[in-house]
């Protein structure tokens, strides 16, 4: 068993019996959260094909924007909400922050790639080449890297405390990369074409477009929360086997 | 409604491979995503119950 950092009972107490609260609980809301997700995903996907109208300049090619963008958002959102927990993690040494960073790195990894692919896609028949190494597209690729090195330095170390560490400090550093991404079209000259959407002004796409595109946000949103907090429950029962609470859970023999 | 037919929704005016090469892509990642994190469920509940006590 791990040593125990000296703490105050109250502390000791809430840091016990903050994992199970945290497993009772996502076990009773994940599956509104999936269901929320599915019928999210249905109208926005409804909307996208079948309510919004062809694009004058790119024909229905932009229709992969309805994925395209929600998953580039998620990938940069998700690696911020990573960071801010792998730093409280480092700063306080709470559990659950450790395991919510390391329960969002491999859903992160995937909106990223799916931001990649579905980019590749659309920028062939709209630019014609599946991709350049633009500021925008290899700073996502970068954002990729980073997930996969978080989740290759976590698995190379045996120690979970001292992989915490480690792989926190990398998703810390990383974190600059997130606004490098973001500002990337207005900084440099870029291929990528600029937001659709910025807050404070009109949005440039027609309103079933923008309607779809918000649906699939959500959708995506309500996705992610669901696929991070089932994998979170299954790493708090991977770091809590044995105790009281998982074996009184599972009921396991003495 | 965008579709004469069912033939004119796949063809996606020409782009249907980008188009369907992008959904599929997303519905495969959101499947895998899916089943992979139940089976670790599962398999963490699994190996849970067959843990003794820690000393």
């Amino acid at each position: 068993m791990q040593a125990l950092n000296p703490t105050t009972p109250g502390f000791r107490l809430f840091r016990y019996a903050a994992p199970a609260e945290f497993y009772r609980l996502t076990g009773r809301i994940i599956p509104f959260i999936a269901v929320l997700a599915a019928l999210l995903a249905a109208a926005g996907l409804y909307v996208g094909f079948f309510v919004a109208p062809t694009d004058a300049q790119q024909g229905e090619a932009y229709r992969i924007m309805f994925i395209h963008v929600p998953a580039a958002w998620m990938g940069m959102f998700i690696y911020v909400v990573m960071a801010f927990w792998a730093a409280l993690g480092l700063v306080f040494n709470t559990r659950m922050s450790a395991i919510m960073a390391s329960a969002l790195a491999p859903t992160g990894a995937l909106m990223s790639f799916l931001a990649l692919w579905t980019g590749a896609l659309w920028g062939r028949p709209a630019w014609g080449a599946y991709w350049v190494w633009d500021a925008r597209m290899t700073s996502t690729l970068l954002l990729l890297f980073l997930y996969m090195g978080f989740m290759a330095l976590h698995s190379a170390i045996d120690d979970v405390r001292r992989a915490d560490r480690a792989a926190g400090l990398l998703a810390l550093v990383g974190v600059v990369n997130v606004p490098i991404i973001y500002f990337s079209v207005q900084w440099w000259n870029s291929l990528h074409q600029g937001s659709s959407i910025t807050l404070g002004r009109a949005p440039t796409i027609a309103t079933p477009m923008l309607a779809a595109m918000g649906i699939m946000a959500l959708a995506f949103w309500a996705y992610c929360i669901a696929a991070a907090l089932t994998r979170a429950r299954a790493i708090v029962l991977e770091r809590e086997r044995g105790t009281e609470w998982v074996r009184a859970l599972t009921g396991a023999s003495a | 409604m965008n579709w004469g037919s069912w033939q004119a929704f796949w063809a996606m005016g020409g782009y249907g491979g980008y188009i369907w090469g992008a959904y599929g892509a997303f519905a495969v990642v959101v499947i895998v995503e899916i089943v992979s994190v139940r089976a670790r469920l599962l398999r963490a509940r699994r190996a849970a119950a067959s843990t003794r006590r820690r000393t």
